[in-house]
């Protein structure tokens, strides 16, 4: 009896022989699957980071291009009977030129400018020469010259911009080869552009115009950049965090602190949770009917796209705010109540503060997801060609502006490959926003993070 | 509760903006995605030259644009739609219900259609028969229609390499689409003597016959591209066999990369389309709002700056770009500045 007692396994009929030191056939089939699923993880993970470095890799060796720019150092003749035929200097007769009048300025100091050097290439003509510049050059110049009456008939020194095939040569996407069979470029402009390089005349410099210039026509990809994007997506960000982030905070402080639980209420969260799954494309339709067709409200303008996305994020705000309501404890509120605090003052002197970075994680959140949407924009007008700069803010919400993601989309379609390198740009662009703002985000959880 | 807050402040909201919302300074312009570069590069000459804002261009297609024209006069629609074909009757009724009744109907230039393969693949000289006979669905067969069983350019055309077909073709949301079954697909099935053939298998059914000429094999050698044209080139870049079906314009921009094809004998260019000797090609428009000239800023000058000489002249940007210059130039001037409306 004792023996049976003291040997429990034996009693049982299934003597087990083996000890914790040597691995028996289950054990190891159990660990074997335990290293098999750790090593799906492992697959899982590197599939993923995979993806992620190849999507970068393509992206930064595609764009980091379009932050540098080949620009030419030109001295212009502001040739007076050009320009001011009447000699008067007045400003309306100063207009009259256009920017087409200004063209054969830069032509012609190009050529005084291959004379000065010496620079000597068979079959190049003074035309193609002065192709080399960018065809905003002339826009530059009758700027200059509009604010500066004064300098007509002098001699000034511009900073123009290479056309974009002579930019794409210093950028390894044009060839001599590809030159003899591109109907744009030349291989003489090519040799020209490595005389002028050699000279100093030729430099490449950081490109602010790409963070500050607006969009520009398929002819001028050199001049394209990013500004009115910038401010279009800025704009529309300000109206979503205005307006979002109280309707949203106050929806559900409502809803998880006040409301009763009843069929409505169960009704309105449903919703929510499906309103967050709806396609964006369907608020872009909303969008239309409603602030535009309707309230009567410009097309294009960043008011109109703010409003969308803020349809857009209020569920991901709300959802993500009562999920931090729901995570302070109840006995932050029941403590406040218990010393004659008000439900009102409960919520809003403890359990809002406590809640508050899970609110902002959430609002951030929100905000990139809004930030990178181009579908919502398509109907309302913002998927365009706008060169104004927007005003400032408030009349600037309802001039004309783009977005970032817009920008992406629209030179993606554009025929003149250098756009290519120019919408990889632009991803670079958007992508250190959306990680500035996720930064953020983290930044704010880690600070004022509170833990029970 | 939420929807009910989150209605009233929405519509105070609007109400507000609508009232602070200042008159419209700015032209804007929406449609056809062909027009698109030829409207953003006027927009921008204009937006340097003019005191006026640079005007705004969407594109999305000449449907869509003139859609969005006729839905009414005033100034949160827009001013002008670009078109890459002419207003059809529907939409000049859809237009004339919505109050838009004077329209003003600009002709701007010609497109060329061409076809264009990888730089190092074989080169082809086209006519439109051996388009129809290598992407008709059908093709009749001794009195029978029969799917169209070609797989190589070779079977097509006995002068042509022995290369796969594989056509990457403008999807049917285009208006590129109709001009390449109209003037590729339609007339090699006049051409090579299928369409009496199908007339007499299904008895004379007109309506029928030209049905069956346009209609493209859907077995996988010819792809619609919904996409736009950087999407052709990326499909061709992938698939060396590939032809695709381009603007003449963004040919022009990427020569480096691909070869165009001959149509009937004829290379296209803009000479040779001006002249109409390429027989592929398509006018393009805009159309104004009557109606909003001496409204919206802008509107009757952007026009006239568009059609003028310095423009969209031979030696203008527009044809430097890939426009073929209208010969009636000075016609279609004369017309805008007299702001002839349509009939």
């Amino acid at each position: 009896m004792t023996d049976a007692t003291a040997n429990p396994a034996a009693a049982a009929g299934s003597p087990r022989h083996g000890s914790l030191l040597s691995q028996d056939a289950l054990t190891k089939k159990r660990n074997a699957a335990e290293t098999r699923f750790r090593l799906y993880g492992l697959a899982a993970v590197s599939v993923g980071i995979l993806a992620l470095i190849l999507l970068l890799a393509s992206i930064l060796n595609n764009g980091l291009g379009s932050f540098q720019q080949t620009f030419i150092s030109l001295d212009v003749e502001l040739q007076e009977d050009r320009l001011d035929k009447a000699g008067n200097r007045n400003i309306e007769d100063l207009k009259k030129v256009s920017t087409f009048g200004y063209a054969p300025l830069i032509t012609a100091a190009m050529a005084a400018k291959i004379a000065e050097t010496g620079i000597q290439i068979e079959g190049l003509s003074a035309k193609d020469a002065g192709n080399i510049i960018s065809k905003d050059a002339p826009a530059q110049l009758r700027d200059y010259v509009l604010a500066n009456p004064e300098k007509i008939g002098t001699t000034v020194n511009f900073k123009v911009l290479a056309n974009g095939r002579i930019d794409g040569y210093f950028k390894d996407r044009v060839t001599m080869a590809s030159a003899e069979l591109d109907s744009n470029v030349t291989p003489q402009q090519l040799m020209l552009a490595d005389a002028l390089k050699e000279d100093g005349v030729l430099i490449k410099g950081f490109n602010w115009g790409f963070i500050t210039n607006p969009d520009a026509s398929e002819n001028r990809p050199e001049a394209s950049g990013l500004g009115v994007a910038i401010l279009g997506s800025l704009y529309m960000m300000l109206v979503v965090l205005i307006l979002a982030l109280p309707i949203g905070v106050a929806a559900s402080i409502y809803l998880e602190e006040f409301a009763p639980k009843n069929r409505w209420t169960d009704l309105i969260e449903v919703n929510i949770s499906n309103l967050a799954a709806v396609p964006s494309i369907v608020f872009g339709i909303l969008g239309l009917a409603i602030f535009i067709n309707f309230a009567g409200l410009p097309q294009s303008a960043p008011i109109v796209g703010g409003l969308v996305l803020t349809l857009m994020t209020l569920p991901t705000i709300i959802i993500s705010t009562r999920a931090s309501l729901k995570s302070v404890p109840p006995s932050i509120r029941d403590a406040a109540l218990g010393v004659g605090a008000s439900k009102m003052q409960s919520v809003f002197h403890h359990v809002l503060p406590l809640a508050a970075p899970g609110i902002l994680t959430g609002t951030i959140i929100g905000l990139a997801q809004a930030l990178g949407e181009t579908a919502p924009l398509l109907l309302i007008g913002m998927v365009a060609f706008v060169r104004e700069y927007p005003g400032a803010p408030p009349e600037g919400f309802f001039d004309p502006a783009s977005a970032l993601p817009v920008q992406v989309y629209n030179w993606t379609q554009r025929a003149d490959p250098a756009f290519v390198e120019r919408a990889s740009g632009a991803i670079i662009v958007l992508l250190i926003f959306l990680l500035f703002m996720n930064a953020v985000a983290i930044m704010l959880r880690r600070r004022f993070e509170r833990r029970w | 509760m939420s929807f009910v807050k989150l209605t009233a402040s929405t519509l105070a909201i609007a109400a507000v903006s609508a009232t602070a919302a200042a008159a419209r300074d700015n032209v804007q312009i929406a449609g056809s995605s062909t027009v698109l570069p030829y409207a953003s590069i006027v927009a921008e000459a204009f937006g340097e030259n003019f005191d006026f804002p640079t005007p705004v261009v969407e594109s999305g297609g000449s449907s869509a644009g003139l859609k969005r024209f006729c839905e009414g006069v005033g100034e949160n629609t827009i001013d002008i739609a670009n078109a890459s074909r002419k207003i059809r009757d529907k939409e000049i009724t859809a237009c004339a219900e919505a109050g838009v009744t004077d329209i003003i109907e600009v002709r701007i230039g010609y497109d060329g259609i061409v076809f264009a393969s990888d730089i190092n693949g074989n080169s082809f000289e086209f006519t439109p028969s051996d388009w129809y006979l290598a992407l008709a669905a059908e093709i009749p067969v001794d009195g029978a229609m029969v799917p169209n069983q070609n797989v190589s350019w070779s079977t097509v055309n006995a002068e042509f390499p022995k290369q796969d077909i594989m056509a990457f073709i403008p999807g049917t949301k285009h208006g590129t689409r109709e001009v390449f079954e109209e003037k590729v697909l339609l007339q090699g099935c006049e051409d090579s003597g299928a369409m009496e053939a199908i007339l007499k298998i299904n008895g004379g059914d007109e309506d029928a016959a030209e049905e069956a000429c346009m209609s493209v094999r859907t077995d996988g050698r010819s792809v619609d591209i919904d996409g736009d044209y950087t999407e052709t080139l990326a499909r061709i870049d992938a698939n060396k066999d590939g032809i695709g079906v381009f603007g003449l314009a963004f040919y022009e921009n990427n020569t480096d990369k691909l070869q165009v094809a001959t149509m009937s004998g004829v290379v296209p260019s803009t000479e040779s389309i001006s002249t109409g000797e390429y027989p592929v090609s398509r006018p393009l428009y805009f159309y104004i709002k009557k109606a909003h000239i001496g409204v919206i800023p802008g509107v009757k000058e952007y026009a006239e700056f568009f059609v003028s000489d310095e423009i969209a002249g031979p030696d203008g940007p527009l044809a430097a770009y890939g426009l073929v210059s209208d010969p009636e130039l000075s016609a279609i001037q004369a017309a805008v500045a007299a702001e002839t409306t349509m009939n």
